[in-house]
């Protein structure tokens, strides 16, 4: 179970170790000057002051999607070419993506809150984001469950597949499900609301700096992941000899 | 396949093999209601379409890891992978034969406790045909999770973690088509769809749950 | 603060709690990090 000996975890380690920086870096960067600005931008007194969470909320639930998308490639790329180092950027990435997911869920709950005057509602989009985080719980906690590394991928892979497959479902049948009950009362968030300039340019940039700030913890993440199946690979070399 | 059938269904008939479990469960449940939340008959009556439908997938829930465990633990099932009979073909007829066993009985058992929980008349016709219609998928998409997490210790807690949100579209679908019923309105959308759904994961999940499998039983 | 007005609670709250969580999942990534080099290192030095 050497994996050490493939090219493709060698190249990765020396490769995401090159570049690890410069990521680190513009995360950095891009996050605090993109939530900082949309923090001191001035506010229209139509929404107050609480337009100003979408700087977080924005970014955080573009990454809890594109992070379970991430999972989703990496999974196909390990079920169908073995590619070990897919499968533990998948195993790395869910973590962070449940993250965002949970903060794309606190802040969305909060954006909402002087509108509803509830801190939750079963809101559509919030609804879907639940059921997400709840998948990526099952998905983590699979991961942990088995054993065996490379089933544990297997199995993992799968349940991505298909949770993905239910994820997508869910969506529709839960807006069908807020609709057709509490007709009108659907309290959409609403980040698609005609952004004015001074709004859309700190957004991007927060985007771009959680994206980065995605990227930064998935490269570290793969190498502390890469770095104990080495570890265990020796141990279990030594414990055969 | 038919040997199969029959011999899963007699296993899950014998004492200890979870037949009476699920529907006793289900009425625990279903008593549990009123205690809850009062028992005031307009309450319940308002929630009795979705306890009803919560109470029958989580009575569903609980007989899930027994589709395998049996074969796993002695290696029947290390058999029956190795047999002519394609993988998948033995994970639709375990399905169905946690459907005869487990589903089907709470179809039947359903519109009692309806009117245990105030179901208002008109209801009960479809409860029945929406439990009918999705408790196959429920079933079925059992099959997957329990074959994920087949031979694990403590594999039930995460069989529910993973199981539950895949249950969510038929909740929503068959709740909407009994609440719609009990309104008098035409339920044949939410059941349509329920439909499909059903119809979608028995063609697909077998495959699905066959290669968990095979994962597990290399 | 810069015109908060009434929200102040909320997007502070809002702010406060992702900035938490992100910073918590930040540290355990470094930590976990250092920790798999470290074990890795000390067996290649040792076995």
């Amino acid at each position: 179970m050497s994996i050490w000996e493939y090219a493709n975890p060698v190249k990765f380690m020396r490769s995401s170790g090159a570049i690890l920086p410069w990521v680190v870096a513009g995360a950095a960067i891009c996050t605090v000057f993109g939530l900082v600005w949309g923090f001191l931008t001035p506010v229209d007194y139509r929404q107050g002051a609480t337009v100003k969470i979408v700087f977080l909320h924005v970014p955080a639930a573009l990454m809890a999607i594109n992070a379970w998308l991430m999972m989703l490639v990496a999974s196909l790329i390990w079920l169908v070419r073995r590619h070990h180092v897919s499968a533990l950027a998948a195993k790395a990435a869910a973590p962070v993506g449940a993250v965002m997911t949970l903060i794309a869920l606190v802040t969305g709950a909060i954006w909402g809150q002087p509108m509803w005057g509830t801190w939750w509602e079963w809101d559509p989009r919030l609804t879907s984001f639940l059921i997400l985080f709840l998948f990526y719980l099952g998905y983590i906690a699979l991961w942990e469950a088995v054993e065996d590394p490379d089933s544990a991928a297997d199995l993992t892979g799968v349940l991505c597949l298909v949770g993905s497959v239910f994820a997508l479902l869910s969506r529709y049948a839960v807006n069908f499900w807020n609709q057709g009950l509490h007709q009108g009362a659907s309290l959409s968030v609403a980040p698609g609301e005609r952004m004015s300039a001074v709004y859309r340019y700190p957004l991007y940039l927060s985007m771009l700096g959680f994206f980065l700030l995605f990227l930064a913890l998935l490269l570290i993440r793969t190498r502390t992941e890469i770095r104990r199946r080495r570890l265990a690979a020796l141990l279990a070399r030594e414990n055969r000899a | 396949m038919r040997a199969l059938l029959l011999r899963d269904i007699r296993l899950a008939m014998r004492a200890g093999g979870g037949f009476g479990l699920g529907l006793a469960f289900f009425l625990i449940l279903c008593t549990l209601v009123p205690f809850g939340v009062g028992p005031e008959g307009g309450t319940l009556a308002r929630i009795a379409p979705g306890i009803l439908w919560i109470g029958a997938l989580l009575s569903c829930l609980l007989s899930l890891d027994r589709i395998y465990a049996l074969d796993f633990e002695d290696g029947s099932l290390d058999l029956l992978a190795t047999a002519p009979l394609p993988l998948e073909g033995v994970v639709a007829v375990k399905a169905l034969a946690h459907w005869l066993t487990t589903g089907l009985p709470l179809v039947i058992l359903a519109p009692v406790l309806g009117v245990l929980l105030h179901l208002p008349g008109p209801a009960h016709l479809w409860l029945v045909v929406s439990l009918l219609i999705g408790t196959p998928a429920l079933s079925m998409l059992g099959a997957f999770g329990a074959a994920v997490t087949v031979g694990l210790r403590r594999g039930g807690l995460l069989l529910s973690l993973l199981v539950l949100p895949l249950y969510v579209p038929t909740l929503i679908f068959g709740a909407e088509a009994v609440l719609r019923g009990a309104a008098g309105a035409d339920p044949a959308t939410p059941l349509v769809f329920l439909a499909g759904i059903t119809l979608a994961t028995l063609a697909v999940m077998p495959f699905a749950a066959a290669a968990a499998l095979r994962i597990n039983l290399r | 603060m810069i015109e908060l007005g009434k929200y102040a609670g909320t997007v502070l709250a809002a702010y406060g709690i992702s900035l938490g969580l992100l910073l918590a999942v930040v540290v355990q990534t470094l930590v976990a990090n250092r920790r798999a080099r470290r074990e890795l290192e000390e067996h290649e030095r040792n076995g």
